[in-house]
């Protein structure tokens, strides 16, 4: 079913993975993490340079020009054939995990009717997914066999193989490091549910039944994936250059286009004051410091009246954020499921105040909420709400003309199958969306309209061309936010719940 | 004011009952449900037009090939010509419009068509439609442009056509009607001929598609009327007008020729005649100029056929060669004898029974008749059998689904040709998996729901032979067959003594398979209606 793909144009965009290619097929381990002849020098895992690596000998059979260092920006019809082959084949990782997450749903009624099947409804959400097949099949990247991952290790851990979940996730964290985010909630569901064998009657915790063993197997696992990845550069003395290509704090608070988070909001507020400052004559215009907005570089952006936010303060009001979250499950664990719900605060935690989010990241939070979400109707709602907005914020992605009917239809083709699919699995009990939400995401299509139809026409095309993108992110922002608020809300209910029955799911 | 009165206060009981029944229990069910089929429906054509913009996004015919480039060019040259000379001189050759290149060889509609088209390309920019200075233009803003017009052309007429059709006329549950419609929309022909190859076929099988849907709902003035629009669009309709004709007909002597059914066709012949001069209005008023067109649009001195084309004197090419034994005018002749008796059976069999499923299975055996044996067939044109063979994908899922298979097999040289390659692999294997999956095609293929029966009687078989099975063995043979065909005139290089090799073998198989088709659709036409459900149909 994800036949549309190989027929879309390619984009520059795959040059950084082309590069890789180059990179590990044709230099020796010690110096992947040296070579800077492109700009898009390597800053992922060692264990995904070995996965590139591993493609690169079968590139070498599409076309070797590809894999030549110097070769930059080199697109000939077979690396593009190549390339897009690559992401579908492991593509392949991603259905395997959909079809393990959807054995996993709970069924209420067995029905006759595919579209009253939860898993069903599930595996369309998961493999019609917008975002990923966006960003991974038009734009280039390799989220599906990532996610894939994540997902069959969320699988395992509801099927109660604890240790399988924690290999998968390890692995997962040295393919790609952005993984880290959710980190928290495996450490401490693993630590809570699984070392330790018993709860106390009132659900507090048992302090005698610690299993020693199951946290030494446990640790041996996440320990021996890590040395076979970062291992070799350790011992050869690199670790410090790896660390500095992963980590690049250098960049800005923001990506050049403002990932729809509390910061976007932090700057137009930002912008707001400056703007009425200079009205009311309370600032100097001379005296500002020349805030470009992100007009389309990764620079830093600096803040005129509101204090400059530096790495520190992110890191500190993330893990601010998710704190309570992982608190909860550690008090009260409700099972792998209340870790699911903690893994989403987690990752839509770090999403709303990390440093340099991309606006990507939010696929961390819509992929597995899917799962909830075909389960309870409190979580279907924040699922419709954080679906639509995240996947309207991947719009300024994709911005050729030709690309804008695609996105559109794909993305109308995903909103109105989960609209429709979710309302059906969760009749008979109101609406899932209160009139007030309803009515902001119409005001999406009004966004939309405005942005991609009215204002390529308009004469302010010229003078402020970042606008649609501010508009854009402003908007979607206010969206995300209020979906972790109720994704909070979600939580603290359950908690309630839990703290009532005093027994755990 | 008593009438104001009345009116509002119908209208109140009105919004009144209405909400009652929204209300209530079953009344919210209902309009759930609609809601649902709707919202399936809406899915289904948005990715019908995903996939016709994704398979847009590669290359068309005659890309960067000068000098003669292919039909994209000729779509552009008819807007430049057809914007900037008056309408006298469209279809004459004189120093502004060359008509050796690209020169207007459709009816009048088609030339209007690419004067609207060529209206809005002057607003954007005039350099595509500039005269003589345009000629070969190309740069990817102006493909983007040409794209959108099929594209537009194809959600405006064609598309809510086959919604409507799959909705209103096709049988079975809401889920199946959406399956249908599903299939329906993305037949990958089509797709590949319009916005891979370039071609607005989809207004003109779109205008026959609304004159089939509106004979089925019973409008049979309109259904002509849409049917002379198609006719007037492009001229190889006419594969299609014997069966409108007939059915017409037929149904306005059962009605009684001397009272209901003249007044019916009094009217459709009204209708007929008035779009026709609506649509020809320009050029009655001199004679020449219509004599002009109509020598324009039947060419008859281009030859037998051209190309590898699947039909019957291509295939029978590679055995004799007809060209060289026969005079030029006695291969017209006798192609259109040959054509006439093979639409005959079906046209007469209609015309005595001119029912609607009738109706359908002779569009499919007179299209097919003028593909196999008629002169000068294009193999584009058998996107005209694919149309009707596509309205009975309901009824017939497993011979429609295979046909169809056929039909996009048998244009493969020319995809190969416009570097269409990877488009045809992928959306000819998702309408495999697609009609394996939605319409378990493979399930329907029992003897009964094949109307296989007729066969036992006519070939004497032993009752306890499994024909059905036989069948399927056919159909697994031909779709390896056609896979392996692809496969190899991709990579392998032809023999250098038998250059067409592989075009020939195409042809060969799809000549096969068609034949088969409309021998198949022949005897079902004239086999007795067994089943519970044709006598349904029958009514």
């Amino acid at each position: 079913n994800m036949a549309v793909q190989s027929d879309v144009e390619p984009f520059l965009h795959f040059e950084v993975h082309r590069n890789w290619l180059a990179i590990t097929h044709s230099l020796p381990v010690s110096s992947w993490y040296h070579e800077n002849t492109s700009e898009w020098t390597l800053d992922y895992p060692p264990l995904f340079a070995w996965f590139e690596f591993g493609l690169s000998k079968v590139a070498q059979h599409f076309d070797k020009n590809m894999l030549l260092v110097e070769n930059l920006n080199y697109a000939s019809p077979e690396t593009v054939m190549f390339q897009r082959l690559s992401v579908i084949f492991t593509d392949l990782v991603f259905i395997f995990a959909v079809r393990e997450c959807s054995r996993c749903v709970q069924v209420q009624k067995v029905s006759r009717d595919i579209l009253d099947q939860p898993s069903f409804v599930l595996s369309v959400l998961l493999l019609w997914n917008f975002g990923l097949f966006v960003v991974d099949h038009i734009h280039f990247q390799y989220n599906g066999f990532l996610f894939g991952f994540l997902l069959l290790s969320v699988a395992k851990h509801l099927q109660s193989e604890h240790l399988q979940g924690a290999l998968l996730f390890s692995i997962l964290l040295n393919l790609k490091h952005i993984y880290l985010y959710v980190a928290p909630a495996y450490g401490v569901y693993l630590l809570r549910d699984y070392c330790f064998t018993r709860d106390v009657k009132d659900g507090s915790i048992g302090w005698r039944s610690f299993s020693l063993l199951r946290l030494l197997v446990l640790g041996g696992i996440v320990v021996s994936v890590f040395t076979l990845s970062v291992g070799p550069f350790l011992v050869m003395g690199q670790l410090p250059q790896v660390l500095s290509r992963l980590f690049p704090f250098k960049r800005g608070l923001c990506h050049a286009y403002w990932a729809p988070n509390i910061w976007a909001l932090y700057n137009i507020l930002d912008k707001v004051l400056v703007v009425l400052g200079v009205r009311l004559k309370l600032l100097q215009e001379a005296e500002l410091p020349r805030a470009s907005m992100t007009g389309g570089l990764v620079q830093e952006f600096q803040h005129s009246v509101l204090p400059s936010i530096s790495p520190a303060t992110t890191l500190f009001c993330t893990l601010l954020s998710i704190l309570p979250a992982v608190v909860s499950i550690w008090r009260r664990p409700r099972g792998a499921r209340g870790f699911l719900r903690c893994l989403l605060l987690c990752a839509l935690g770090s999403f709303m105040f990390g440093w340099h989010v991309h606006e990507k990241a939010v696929l961390l939070v819509i992929l597995p909420l899917s799962i909830l979400a075909v389960e309870s109707r409190e979580d279907a709602g924040i699922f419709l709400l954080l679906s639509t907005t995240g996947h309207y914020s991947l719009f300024p992605l994709l911005h050729t003309p030709a690309e804008l009917l695609i996105k559109v239809c794909l993305m109308l083709m995903f909103t109105t199958f989960s609209f429709t699919a979710l309302r059906r699995l969760h009749r008979g009990k109101g609406s899932l969306l209160r009139p007030l939400e309803v009515f902001y995401l119409l005001g999406l299509v009004a966004v939309a309209i405005a942005c991609e139809v009215v204002f390529p026409l308009s004469p302010w095309k010229h003078r402020l061309p970042f606008l649609p993108l501010l508009v854009t992110s402003v908007y979607c922002s206010v969206g995300v936010c209020y979906s972790f608020l109720r994704l909070y809300l979600s939580l603290w209910r359950s908690d309630c719940k839990a703290k009532q029955g005093g027994v755990k799911s | 004011m008593t009438y104001t009165g009345n009116a509002n206060w119908f209208q109140n009981s009105l919004t009144e009952h209405f909400l009652a029944f929204v209300f209530s229990q079953k009344g919210y069910f209902f309009l759930t449900r609609v809601m649902q089929t709707w919202s399936l429906v809406s899915i289904c054509v948005l990715l019908g037009v995903v996939v016709r913009w994704g398979v847009s996004l590669n290359s068309y015919s005659g890309a960067q090939k000068p000098p003669m480039f292919g039909d994209y060019e000729a779509q552009r040259h008819w807007q430049e010509v057809t914007y900037n000379l008056p309408v006298q001189e469209w279809y004459f050759n004189n120093t502004d419009n060359d008509l050796n290149y690209w020169g207007l060889d459709y009816p009048p509609l088609t030339a209007y068509h690419s004067w609207i088209c060529a209206y809005i390309a002057k607003i954007i920019n005039p350099e595509w439609v500039e005269l003589h200075r345009s000629r070969g233009y190309e740069s990817p803003a102006h493909k983007l442009f040409m794209r959108t017009t099929v594209l537009v052309a194809d959600v405006l007429i064609y598309i809510p056509a086959v919604v409507l059709y799959c909705l209103y006329l096709a049988d079975g549950s809401s889920k199946k009607k959406v399956s249908t419609l599903f299939c329906f929309l993305l037949y990958p022909g089509l797709i590949l001929i319009d916005h891979g190859h370039f071609q607005y076929n989809g207004v003109s099988l779109g205008f026959a598609l609304w004159g089939v849907l509106a004979l089925g709902l019973g409008w049979d003035a309109l259904g002509s009327m849409a049917f002379s629009l198609a006719l007037n669009y492009k001229q190889m309709e006419l594969y299609h007008a014997l069966p409108f004709f007939c059915y017409l007909l037929g149904k306005c002597v059962k009605d009684g020729l001397m009272g209901r059914g003249l007044f019916l066709l009094v009217r459709i012949a009204a209708t007929v005649l008035a779009t026709f001069a609506l649509c020809w209005l320009p050029f009655l008023s001199d004679p020449s100029q219509a004599l002009q067109v109509v020598r324009r649009i039947f060419p008859v001195g281009r030859g037998l056929f051209e190309d590898k084309v699947a039909n019957t004197w291509c295939s029978l090419n590679t055995l004799i060669k007809i060209r060289s034994i026969l005079s030029g005018d006695f291969q017209l002749y006798l192609s259109f004898a040959l054509t006439i008796l093979a639409v005959l059976p079906s046209s007469i069999r209609l015309l005595t029974k001119p029912t609607f499923w009738n109706f359908k299975l002779a569009l499919v055996n007179s299209s097919l008749a003028f593909f196999l044996f008629s002169y000068q067939v294009h193999e584009k044109s058998i996107l005209l059998v694919a149309l009707p063979i596509c309205l009975l994908l309901n009824d017939l899922p497993f011979t429609s689904a295979w046909f169809l298979q056929a039909s996009t097999f048998s244009m493969l040289p020319l995809f190969l040709k416009d570097g269409l390659l990877v488009p045809y692999a992928v959306t000819s294997a998702a309408f495999l998996l697609l009609s394996i999956c939605l319409l378990s095609v493979l399930d329907h293929c029992s003897e009964e729901e094949m109307e296989l029966c007729t066969y036992k009687k006519l070939l004497f078989c032993h009752p306890k032979m499994d024909l059905a099975c036989i069948v399927r063995w056919k159909f697994y043979i031909s779709i390896a067959a056609m896979a392996g065909l692809s496969i190899l005139s991709v990579a392998l290089e032809p023999p250098r003594h038998l250059p067409d090799l592989f075009p020939v073998l195409v042809s060969t198989i799809a000549f096969l398979h068609f034949l088969g088709t409309f021998i198949h659709f022949n005897i079902l036409q004239f086999s007795k209606l067994p089943s519970r459900k044709r006598q349904k149909k029958n009514n």
